[in-house]
């Protein structure tokens, strides 16, 4: 099954929407909750992002029997230096971000903590791609 | 110790979810960044917080949390209130400062979370 959703640059009223939809979904098909829990904090930090660094994007889940596999595509600035963003404390977070409880340079860090795996692809000027699985049989 | 207790003891306002007010609370977690509420894993939790916009509600959503209080005088939005009544999110509102608040019900017994 497939699920998408197009994530509104700048738009913190919005931010979230993505993932609430997603994780009616994911009750409604008995995932367990801690799954569920790992899948959308994972999901909704991907999507605060996207409305904080990206000129807007798109999130595209996927979910089969194993496993949910999320990717996050946004068009935007994208990440100069991937090893320097995961860096804990690393942000380039505008004050807009930060009011909003954000930005303090834990959410990919955050991502990856819930996540069996996330590969980051991302091209400067062009945009990022985040793919995040996280198996269904792990609890 | 159940909301009632909480709201008793921090002389907070009720603003939304009056019918859960004996739904109990295991341990308290104080924080304004939503980045780090969203690294918490711990049930029957009480959010403290001085941010005040929707997307703590939403964080709460996502992190399942039922219970928040607003520390320092601030009020919840209509927006946040409706949040909150979709996803069965108990908010209350209180003067005091997240320092008091939290010594308040640290001096009550409930748990800090680490």
């Amino acid at each position: 099954m497939r699920f998408e959703y197009n994530i509104e640059a700048g738009n913190f009223t919005k931010a979230g929407d993505a993932s609430s939809s997603f994780k009616k979904i994911l009750k409604q098909l008995n995932v367990d909750p801690q799954v569920i829990k790992r899948i959308v904090v994972s999901l909704y930090e991907g999507e605060v992002n996207i409305v904080a660094h990206a000129n807007g994007g798109k999130v595209i889940c996927d979910v089969d029997t194993s496993r949910v596999t999320i990717q996050l595509i946004d068009v935007g600035p994208g990440i100069p230096d991937i090893e320097k963003a995961m860096q804990a404390g690393y942000s380039t977070a505008s004050a807009k971000v930060r009011e909003m409880g954000f930005g303090a340079g834990m959410g990919l860090q955050n991502i990856k903590n819930n996540a069996d795996e996330l590969i980051i692809k991302s091209e400067v000027g062009v945009g990022t791609k985040l793919t995040i699985i996280v198996n269904l049989n792990k609890i | 110790m159940n909301l009632k207790e909480v709201a008793t003891i921090l002389n907070a306002e009720v603003v939304c979810g009056h019918t859960k007010l004996e739904r109990e609370v295991h341990a308290v977690f104080a924080s304004d960044l939503m980045s780090d509420v969203l690294t918490i894993d711990s049930e029957k939790l009480l959010l403290l917080t001085g941010l005040v916009n929707i997307q703590t509600i939403r964080t709460s959503e996502m992190s399942d949390i039922k219970n928040i209080v607003l520390v320092r005088n601030k009020k919840a939005s209509p927006e946040m209130i409706s949040l909150a009544e979709e996803n069965r999110i108990v908010i209350m509102q209180c003067s005091y400062s997240m320092y008091k608040a939290c010594g308040l019900l640290f001096q009550n017994g409930i748990n800090p979370v680490y």
